[in-house]
């Protein structure tokens, strides 16, 4: 067990399933000599040779077609997005091909794709966007969005290991700014368990990825008004863990749903429409949802303020349902 | 590098040298009659309203099919499109299943859950295509790296339509494989017409094989009625991926011979040209270069006439009797549990 970022957490889980089994390679726009954009595979091509550290072409359908053509032949590849925002450029392989290919003909395509996603430092509408849940709505896919460093690296694990195409959503603006504890040794979190980030009776908050962190300050401001907020950190948003959610619902009975991407289609209104189809008996407020505008992400830093849920619309949102 | 124009097959001994006895000859002419025949009886299939969907033919590209994947090695793999029956007759796909299949019932090999041609028998080494050509070619370059990580001597082909070269999963599948000069061989079945899109709206260099010297390896003309020259060029651009020579861009040339699909007339197309391509039959040819050349005796064709129309009777029964597929399962296999991956390739 040792203290280790975010970024280094996904680095060791990564380097370890290189180590342990042959059939993983890693292929991206400059993941080998360079190490990748935030450094995630740093030294890797020094560790494990230029055929399993892959520069490759600047080309996302080829990247992601070539990890299903080498997936169907028994590999494990784990490709790496530059951002998360340039998977649109490989959308067609993914959703056409991959997420198809097990329930059309038997074959399984065991992929993972990494995507640093988020925004909160002036990335702008080309270098902060959260799609996952464009990817949820496709059946076939997994998509995962750790928010600590120890499950950065279990369901890492837990992805390449799955034998299905996973979108592994790792928040840029986590990388070195959080650290936690991270056993030294190989472990598996499982995709489609919730973990309660903080423990509460009167309001729970339903969220993942990086607003795990701003929904725990939101929390800490409610100790003051001697409101007790839980919150759930989904991990993965498909499959989510639907029996986790309605249970904190029916212990608080009051549910604020938050996510930094956009509202309209986004994940939280899936949580939002099940809540009230399996839980309407238990709510004492309606639902609300924090989540940004549906505007593209913007540049300017106090444009962006406006854009992503802050911990003052958290706080704001959680005061509402406490006096509903 | 320019752009190579292949000759016809001339003499048996031609062929010998590539590979092919007068037993092989025999099982190519079985494959392209089998062939047609599967979509000759799907069509009528289809009149009847047995059906679902649509239906589509490779009518003219049965020697481009079956040529190249006689050149296929036994653990060679590839991604065969919709006018390439062929390939998966001579893979060893069972007609009955394909006939089942076009049913959409619970044995084809999509389980009712895909039709048409999007199926593919995986432990045959064949790649189910999917609609949005050319999607197939990145998977067939990815095989060929997987081939390239662990050494092996595999070759994926990975099979387009002139049509669909115009995209951009053409252009990064090859590139890719040219960068790092993977052991995959590009199939063009250029049949001229993208649905009712002629060529010289699709790409502006006179062979679509010039733009293999873009990305680094050659690129061979074929006339795709020739099974033989087929072979030929496909194995040669074959084994050169095997040992270690990197990809080739084989453009085949054909004429769709009927519509899109059996929706389509093809009123588009001049009749003179359908007239022409007609006398270029690739199954009568070849059937005439067997006489000419390789001893074909009329008692023989009829031995093999009479097989086919067995094998084809026999599987049109046995697809009939097949179950239409239980909407209880309709959500299995959405998502792969870890026994799925033990398959001959995920090891």
């Amino acid at each position: 067990m040792a203290e280790k970022t975010y970024l280094q957490a996904i680095s060791d889980g990564l380097r370890q399933e290189l180590q342990r089994d042959d059939r993983v390679f890693v292929i991206g726009e400059d993941v080998g000599v360079y190490g990748g954009a935030f450094k995630v595979t740093l030294g890797f091509q020094e560790e494990f040779g230029p055929w399993r550290i892959i520069d490759s072409p600047l080309a996302e359908t080829a990247i992601l077609g070539a990890c299903s053509g080498a997936a169907m032949m028994g590999m494990r590849p784990v490709a790496e997005m530059q951002f998360a925002d340039f998977i649109s450029c490989g959308w067609d392989h993914l959703v056409t091909v991959a997420a198809k290919q097990r329930f059309r003909v038997g074959t399984p395509v065991p992929i993972v794709v990494r995507l640093p996603s988020g925004g909160g430092f002036s990335g702008g509408p080309f270098h902060s966007q959260n799609p996952e849940s464009s990817f949820a709505h496709i059946p076939g896919l997994k998509c995962v969005c750790p928010a600590t460093p120890e499950d950065a690296k279990g369901l890492l694990v837990a992805a390449i290991e799955d034998p299905n195409p996973v979108l592994f959503f790792e928040h840029k603006h986590l990388y070195r700014r959080i650290k936690g504890e991270v056993p030294d040794e190989r472990y598996v979190t499982p995709i489609g368990k919730a973990r309660t980030h903080r423990e509460g009776e009167d309001v729970t908050v339903i969220t993942w990825g990086a607003m795990v962190y701003t929904a725990d300050e939101a929390a800490k401001r409610l100790e003051a008004d001697d409101v007790s907020v839980e919150v759930i950190d989904l991990r993965t948003v498909m499959p989510w863990d639907k029996a986790a959610v309605l249970a904190s619902v029916r212990k608080c009975s009051k549910v604020l749903v938050l996510h930094e991407d956009t509202r309209t289609g986004g994940f939280g209104g899936e949580i939002a429409a099940t809540i009230a189809e399996e839980a309407f008996e238990d709510l004492d407020a309606p639902v609300k949802r924090v989540c940004a505008p549906d505007c593209p992400v913007p540049f300017s830093p106090v444009l962006e303020k406006a854009y992503i849920p802050q911990v003052d619309d958290v706080v704001k949102g959680l005061r509402e349902l406490a006096a509903y | 590098m320019a752009v190579r124009e292949a000759e016809p097959v001339g003499s048996f001994n031609e062929v010998r040298e590539a590979g092919l006895d007068r037993d092989d000859l025999l099982a190519i002419y079985r494959h392209l009659l089998v062939t047609r025949g599967i979509e000759e009886r799907g069509h009528i299939l289809y009149k009847q309203g047995k059906i679902p969907g649509s239906f589509y033919t490779g009518r003219g590209n049965e020697g481009a099919a079956v040529g190249v994947a006689t050149a296929m090695g036994p653990d060679d793999v590839g991604t065969p499109l919709h006018r390439d029956m062929g390939v998966h007759v001579t893979r060893g796909v069972e007609p009955w299943r394909i006939f089942a299949q076009y049913m959409g019932r619970e044995d084809g090999p999509t389980r009712g859950r895909d039709g048409n041609v999007h199926m593919a028998d995986a432990k045959l080494g064949m790649i189910a295509m999917v609609s949005h050509l050319p999607a197939m070619l990145p998977v067939a370059v990815g095989c060929a790296l997987a081939f390239r990580i662990r050494e092996e001597r595999r070759v994926a082909v990975g099979w387009f339509g002139e049509g669909s070269a115009a995209r951009g999963d053409a252009h990064e599948a090859m590139n890719l494989a040219g960068v790092r000069r993977l052991p995959v061989v590009f199939v063009c079945d250029n049949n001229q017409w993208a649905y009712s899109t002629p060529t010289h709206l699709g790409y502006a260099v006179e062979h679509l094989a010039d733009r293999a010297a873009a990305y680094g390896f050659e690129g061979v003309v074929v006339d795709g009625t020739d099974v033989l020259a087929v072979y030929r060029e496909a194995k040669a651009a074959i084994e050169k991926a095997r040992e270690g020579g990197g990809p080739t861009l084989l453009e085949l040339k054909t004429l769709r011979m009927e519509g899109h699909a059996v929706h389509d007339d093809a009123f588009y197309v001049p009749k003179e040209l359908f007239e022409e391509w007609a006398r270029r039959d690739p199954i009568e040819r070849f059937r005439t270069w067997l006489f000419e050349n390789a001893e074909l005796r009329g008692e023989e064709e009829d031995e093999i006439a009479a097989r086919v129309k067995k094998i084809l009777n026999d599987a049109l029964t046995r697809a009939e009797d097949s179950p239409q597929p239980d909407p209880a399962t309709l959500l299995e296999g959405v998502y792969a549990t870890p026994e799925d991956l033990d398959t001959p390739h995920h090891k």
